[in-house]
């Protein structure tokens, strides 16, 4: 079984949903990210999602986009994106690592060069917000070809019709945007998600995460009696964003985040 | 003459794009899954307001009634003579209302949304002059308009967010990045996927996702068409060369597409030149870009060597954009549009030619195309005849230019 089968066996053997966590890559910048990445990695995290940082990042809220901008403003690149992942791998070797990221800058260095690199950089997966299925045909032979992991998304306004499609595309998790919108923390959770993941998983075997505007502990509890796995990315980077400038209380306060969120995914 | 294509394949302009949206390797649908349906519902709408004639009889009252169509084929005596060369002549997409050629577009997706049953109109602008246009049709069909707008544009296009304002449209600014077109467009993006089923998003030039850049090319259509045929009453022949300033796009292509197929037209887009071609110093994609991705489609982007997208700079900011319509990265690898570029102060020079010399105060985006047609209309002979888009009128542009002028004296 590949790091991404594994993890979410693990937790569901535990009777829990996986708690995924989304961080940006290089924010604010490569030694704190670093830092950040192994702080929520010890406090319950099974998946790390690495966004990686884009200028024109259109699926994002204002949260991810300043993170994204940080990261780029601290020269973070292609090169120390892939460094950052193998340093999160010399003390995390079993814990799977999915990139969150923007096409062009696959498309940009070769699609089968990335996947390649990527893989050999310890990366799991690869989930890539603006490309739908009918144009994803480079990145599944590369994944295939380099055995790196493809998440679909699929939307609320995404038809019946159309999951098939996107399940056919992804070989490691489908990962279900819970409400019509960007990235970002929202107070009220949406709704219908136990019924959009029944629909998905009418269609696949594969695990079934939900994101986009959890960010609390009962969030968390409530999604997770549903589906495989909870992402929650701008709870976590607000603890960055509201640190700056002072690593011991970032550190202290996505441990606590972290570790309170970790909580709600138990059954 | 430019027009030996570079492919023997016979050229069929209404063979693309196919029904992904492909021009060639450029084009397609490059966005977020939450506006996947979205989009094949507006392809669905679009191609269904297409073969009815209803629909295309209510645009073209509309185009003449409302727009003023159709527009003068202007002869430029004054210019010819200046140049002393080819003989200009002016497409008067000026003198539409709202001041550009934007309206034809505008008009067209307006119906569209009505007919789609959406109420709520987004919109994102660059010089102000698509986000006029917008703003003028919602209050006509009264829908409800927010327009995103880069904060430094806001700035240089101050009376086109009045006049927006003025019309009843909500302008928002945009902070993100360097505050021009690239993150209105984001931010209209992020709009549309949180209220896509309450919204369409008329997007303002041949650029983005399909079904976008061939809808909005043949809302454009009309201009070559008309074109086409007062060229032919004029001159009794076509042109030789057309020339359009090309931000995403859309007037050159509506300019140019009639014209396609008839090899012996050299058809030429002029990008901005900017304060030259360095990175960050301009917008002259097929000058200093390469294939990418962004913002819905596949095309010649400025870039870095990592995928991160460059500044661009341009004296107008219509041309302000870091990538390029799709179909214009196609044609220009067949060699049957080829790109130049104009720089900030041939611009400046020619915007203040134009108007001592005819009465016309073109916009800054046009006088792109104008200075290179002049540049141009030097090397043909008199014997020769140049049709030059002029897309926009330049009122919006006086006071940018007037703050320039003083600074360069």
């Amino acid at each position: 079984m590949d790091r991404i089968a594994q993890a979410f066996a693990r937790a569901g053997a535990q009777n829990r949903a996986a708690f995924v966590a989304y961080l940006c890559a290089g924010d604010p910048d490569f030694d704190t990210s670093l830092a950040a990445c192994r702080t929520v990695l010890a406090c319950g995290v099974d998946l790390l999602e690495l966004g990686v940082p884009f200028s024109d990042p259109l699926a994002d809220g204002l949260t991810n986009q300043l993170a994204a901008q940080r990261a780029l403003a601290a020269g973070m690149t292609c090169a120390r994106v892939f460094e950052l992942v193998r340093a999160l791998r010399s003390d995390h070797p079993d814990t799977p690592i999915v990139f969150y990221t923007y096409y062009n800058l696959v498309f940009t260095h070769g699609v089968d060069a990335y996947v390649r690199a990527a893989r050999a950089a310890g990366v799991d997966g690869l989930l890539t917000l603006d490309l739908p299925p009918e144009e994803a045909g480079e990145v599944l032979a590369a994944g295939q070809a380099h055995d790196l992991k493809t998440v679909f998304i699929v939307a609320p306004t995404t038809p019946d019709s159309r999951i098939p499609k996107i399940t056919a595309a992804a070989t490691g998790f489908i990962y279900y945007v819970s409400r019509e919108g960007v990235t970002g923390v929202r107070a009220e959770m949406a709704g219908g998600i136990p019924e959009a993941v029944t629909r998905i998983r009418a269609h696949t075997t594969l695990p079934v995460v939900v994101g986009f505007g959890i960010s609390r502990r009962e969030q968390v509890s409530q999604v997770a009696r549903s589906a495989d796995g909870v992402v929650v990315g701008s709870a976590l980077v607000n603890c960055i964003q509201e640190n700056l400038g002072h690593p011991a209380r970032m550190a202290a306060r996505l441990g606590a985040v972290a570790s309170d969120l970790a909580a709600g995914t138990a059954r | 003459m430019g027009a030996a294509a570079k492919t023997a394949e016979p050229l069929d302009r209404f063979s693309l794009p196919d029904a992904a949206g492909h021009f060639g390797p450029y084009g397609g649908v490059f966005v977020p899954e939450t506006l996947m349906t979205a989009l094949e519902e507006l392809g669905a709408a679009y191609a269904a307001s297409k073969a009815d004639p209803a629909f295309q009889t209510e645009l073209r009252q509309q185009l003449r009634d409302y727009a003023g169509r159709p527009t003068p084929l202007y002869f430029a005596e004054q210019l010819t003579r200046h140049c002393g060369g080819a003989r200009i002549y002016l497409k008067r997409e000026d003198l539409l209302h709202t001041g550009a050629h934007k309206i034809n577009n505008a008009l067209g997706q307006a119906l569209l949304a009505r007919r789609m049953g959406k109420r709520r109109i987004i919109a994102e602008t660059g010089a102000g002059q698509h986000g006029v246009a917008t703003a003028a049709v919602c209050a006509k069909f009264g829908f409800e308009c927010v327009i995103y707008m880069g904060a430094v544009d806001m700035e240089r296009q101050a009376l086109n967010v009045f006049r927006m304002r003025l019309m009843g449209a909500e302008v928002r600014g945009v902070e993100a990045g360097q505050k021009t077109l690239k993150e209105a467009i984001n931010e209209a993006m992020r709009d549309w996927v949180t209220n896509v089923r309450t919204t369409h998003y008329i997007l303002g030039t041949a650029y983005g996702a399909h079904p976008y850049p061939m809808m909005v090319r043949d809302f454009h259509r009309v201009i070559g068409l008309e074109a086409r045929e007062q060229i032919l009453a004029q001159e009794k022949r076509l042109p030789d060369e057309l020339i359009s300033c090309v931000g995403g796009g859309s007037n050159a292509i509506g300019l140019f597409f009639e014209f396609l197929e008839d090899l012996a037209v050299r058809l030429v887009g002029v990008e901005a030149g900017g304060r030259g071609i360095r990175p960050g110093e301009h917008a002259a994609r097929f000058a200093g870009g390469r294939l990418g991705v962004l913002q819905g489609c596949k095309t010649f982007l400025l870039q870095n060597a990592d995928g991160q997208i460059d500044q661009t700079h341009s004296v107008s900011a219509g041309l302000d954009y870091a990538a390029v319509g799709p179909e214009h990265a196609f044609y220009r690898d067949r060699g049957r549009i080829e790109f130049e570029y104009a720089t900030d102060d041939e611009v400046l020079e020619v915007f203040r030619l134009c108007s001592r010399l005819e009465g016309i105060i073109p916009a800054l985006e046009s006088t792109h195309a104008l200075a290179y047609a002049m540049k141009r209309a030097r090397e043909l002979g008199p014997d020769r005849v140049i049709v030059v888009n002029l897309s926009g009128r330049g009122d919006k542009d006086v006071q940018q230019v007037e703050r320039m002028l003083k600074k360069q004296t």
